[in-house]
C-alpha cells in the first residue's frame, strides 16, 4: 500500500516564547479529507503554513504527496493546492485574469491556463463575473474564487485553511456544496477549521488540536460519542407531564433521559427523523410541548469533554447543566 | 523549463499583472503624474525667484533634480503594492506555487521601470512647457542621463521593495516613505544648490546620493561642473541595488500574512 498522501511526525515551531506547535502527529490517507479542528490559536494554521512549505518546522518532519516539505520544497508546490480564510486573490484583476495568473505561474503556458480558467470558473458558478474586478465580488464569490485558483493545477493534495470564517450562513452552506462537489473528488484534502459542523460535513477523519497539541482524533462519530452525541431536548407545558413525557422519550431514543425545571433531556444517536416521532408520540400520551429541539454538540462542548475548559478563551454562554457529563449521565 | 526561463517567464506575467491595474486605479495613475507637475510649477514659479543658481535659469537647475525625486519615488507603488500583497495573503499564494521565488520582486521592479519611463515623459514635457531645455548637451550625454535616472529608479524600487514587505499595511509603507526617505531628498541638491546651505546639513547634502545622482544628471543635461564624477553616481546606484535586493529577497522568504 502506498505511503498516505500527508505524514506529520512530531511537528514543532515556536514563534519566539510562544509554542505554536508541541510536537504534532497526524495523517490523511490519499483522497481522503482530514479535518484539523480547533479553536483561534490552536495552531491550525501553523500546520497548514508548514505544510504548503511557506513555514520551515523548527523540528519533526512532514511529508506531503511523497515529498518532505523542507527538503523537497520546490518540487512539492507542483503538487498541492492552497486556499484559505484570506481569499487572496488580486483585487484589481477579474476573475478570468487571476485563475489565467495563478495557471501560468504553475507553467500549464498560456493556451492552457485560459482554458482552465474558462472551465473552473464555469465550474463555480462565476462565468457572469468572470470579466469584472474582484473588487466588485461578494465574500461568499471570492472564496470561491481563491478555491477555484487552488485547484487550477488539479493538485493531488489541497489546503484549506478556515474556508469560511467570516463568511454569512448562506455564503457557508454554498461553500460547504462547492468542497464537496469540486473539491474532495479524488483530492487528498487537509481542512482546518473552528466549527464542528462544518468538519462533520466534510471530513473523513477529525483531529482535534489545542494550544499546539492533538488532542483527539477520530471520524466525527467517534468524536461526538467522547462528547456525548446529540440530545433531544422536549420543554413540556406541564411540569406534571414529566413521568410519561420520559417514558415516551426514552422508547424513542433507548436512551434514559434526564428531567431538569421543566425540560426533558435524552441523547439522540439517530437523527432522521426523531423530532417528528417524539412530537407524534407525545401528542398521542396528551403531553403538552413548549418547545423541542435537537441540540448538536458545539466546539465547546468537545473542548469541555475533551480538556476540561472552553475553546475560546471566555466562559461559556450557557450554564453548567449544559456539560457534557450531565447529559451522559 | 529551465531556471532562467522560468524566471524569466514568472517574471513577466507578474510584471504584466502590476500594469495592469494601473488603469483601473485611475486615482493611483493621477497621482502618479499630477503630483510631480504640482512640484515642477510650485517650484518654478513659487520659490524658483528667491533661490539663486548663479549661472543658470532655475527652471534647468531644478528640472534634474525633480525628476530626480519623482523617479526614485516611482519605486514606490512597490512599496504599496508589495505590502497590501501581504496583507491580503497573495505573497502566501505566491510563495506557495511552484514558481521563482525572485520573480514575485523582480516582477514589481521591472514594471516600475516602465511606469518610470512614463512619469519621465510626462515631466519632461512639463519640464520643456516651463521652460526647460537641454544645454551644450549631445544625444549620447542625454541617454546617459536617461539611463542613469532608470537605474535610480530601479534601486529605489529595491529600497521600497523592502519597504513594503516591512510594512503590516499600505497606510504603513505610506508613513515610512514619507517620514524618512522623502526629506532625504530636500537635503540634497534636488532643489537647491547644497553650497547653500549651512555647515553640518551642507556635508550632508554633499554626502547624500540624490545629490551625486542629481549633479550627475545636470552636468550630462546643462553642463554643469559635475560636483562629483557621473561615473559615482553610478556606483551608488549598484551599492543601492546590491544592499537592498538581497535584503528584500530574504524578507520575501520569510514574510507572512498577519
Amino acid at each position: 500500500m502506498s505511503e498516505d498522501a500527508i505524514v506529520v511526525e512530531g511537528l514543532e515551531k515556536s514563534y519566539g516564547s510562544v509554542r505554536a506547535l508541541c510536537g504534532v502527529d497526524f495523517s490523511a490517507q490519499t483522497g481522503t479529507v482530514l479535518g484539523l479542528l480547533g479553536p483561534n490559536g490552536a495552531g491550525k494554521t501553523t500546520a497548514v503554513r508548514i505544510l504548503a512549505t511557506l513555514l520551515e518546522p523548527d523540528g519533526g518532519t512532514a511529508r506531503v504527496a511523497g515529498f518532505d516539505v523542507v527538503r523537497d520544497a520546490a518540487a512539492l508546490r507542483a503538487k498541492i493546492g492552497l486556499a484559505g480564510q484570506y481569499a487572496a486573490v488580486d483585487e484589481n484583476l477579474t476573475g478570468f485574469e487571476n485563475l489565467e495568473m495563478v495557471g501560468e505561474l504553475y507553467h500549464l503556458g498560456r493556451a492552457r491556463a485560459r482554458a482552465r480558467a474558462d472551465e473552473l470558473l464555469e465550474r463555480f458558478e462565476l462565468t457572469d463575473a468572470a470579466k469584472r474586478p474582484v473588487k466588485s465580488y461578494s465574500g461568499g464569490m471570492r472564496r470561491r474564487l481563491d478555491l477555484a485558483a487552488a485547484l487550477v493545477a488539479s493538485p493531488p493534495v489541497l489546503f484549506l485553511d478556515e474556508p469560511t470564517t467570516g463568511l454569512d450562513p448562506r455564503s457557508r452552506l454554498g461553500m460547504w456544496e462547492t468542497i464537496e462537489s469540486h473539491a474532495a473528488s479524488g483530492t487528498t484534502v487537509l481542512l482546518t477549521t473552528q466549527y464542528l459542523d462544518e468538519a462533520d460535513r466534510l471530513a473523513d477523519r477529525i483531529v482535534v488540536v489545542d494550544h499546539g497539541n492533538v488532542i483527539a482524533e477520530g471520524t466525527s462519530d467517534e468524536l461526538k460519542d467522547r462528547v456525548g452525541g446529540e440530545r433531544l431536548e422536549v420543554q413540556l407545558e406541564d411540569v406534571a407531564d414529566c413521568e410519561r413525557a420520559i417514558d415516551v422519550l426514552s422508547e424513542v431514543t433507548g436512551e434514559r433521559p434526564s428531567l431538569e425545571d421543566r425540560t426533558v433531556r435524552a441523547p439522540v444517536r439517530r437523527r432522521s427523523g426523531v423530532i417528528a416521532e417524539a412530537v407524534l408520540r407525545l401528542t398521542e400520551a396528551d403531553v403538552g410541548i413548549d418547545d423541542i429541539v435537537l441540540r448538536r454538540p458545539t466546539l465547546d462542548d468537545v473542548f469541555i469533554a475533551l480538556t476540561g475548559h472552553a475553546a475560546e478563551e471566555e466562559p461559556a454562554d450557557e450554564p453548567a447543566e449544559e456539560t457534557p457529563e450531565e447529559v451522559a449521565a | 523549463m529551465s531556471a532562467f526561463a522560468m524566471t524569466v517567464s514568472d517574471t513577466l506575467v507578474l510584471a504584466r499583472r502590476n500594469l495592469k491595474r494601473i488603469p483601473r486605479q485611475p486615482d493611483l495613475l493621477i497621482a502618479y503624474t499630477i503630483q510631480p507637475v504640482m512640484f515642477v510649477l510650485l517650484f518654478v514659479y513659487v520659490f524658483g525667484g528667491a533661490i539663486a543658481t548663479p549661472g543658470f535659469d532655475y527652471v534647468d537647475f531644478l528640472m534634474p533634480g525633480i525628476i530626480v525625486q519623482s523617479i526614485a519615488f516611482g519605486g514606490f507603488v512597490t512599496a504599496l503594492g508589495l505590502s497590501e500583497d501581504v496583507q491580503k495573503g497573495l505573497i502566501d499564494r505566491f510563495r506557495s506555487l511552484p514558481m521563482s521565488r525572485g520573480a514575485v520582486l523582480a516582477g514589481r521592479t521591472f514594471s516600475d521601470i516602465l511606469l518610470n519611463c512614463l512619469s519621465l515623459v510626462v515631466l519632461l514635457a512639463v519640464g520643456f512647457a516651463a521652460g526647460f531645455n537641454f544645454i551644450d548637451s549631445d544625444v549620447g550625454q542625454v541617454a546617459l542621463g536617461i539611463v542613469l535616472l532608470l537605474l535610480l529608479g530601479y534601486a529605489f524600487s529595491w529600497v521600497f521593495a523592502l519597504v513594503g514587505l516591512f510594512s503590516s499595511s499600505p497606510e504603513t509603507a505610506n508613513s515610512i516613505g514619507f517620514t524618512l526617505i522623502f526629506p532625504l531628498t530636500f537635503a540634497s541638491s534636488v532643489f537647491v544648490p547644497a553650497e547653500s546651505m549651512p555647515d553640518g546639513l551642507r556635508q550632508f547634502a554633499e554626502a547624500n546620493p540624490f545629490t551625486t545622482v542629481s549633479d550627475a544628471v545636470r552636468s550630462l543635461w546643462i553642463g554643469t561642473p559635475p560636483h562629483t564624477d557621473v561615473w559615482m553616481a553610478f556606483i551608488w546606484c549598484v551599492v543601492l541595488i546590491a544592499i537592498f535586493a538581497p535584503l528584500a529577497i530574504s524578507r520575501y522568504r520569510h514574510v507572512a500574512a498577519r
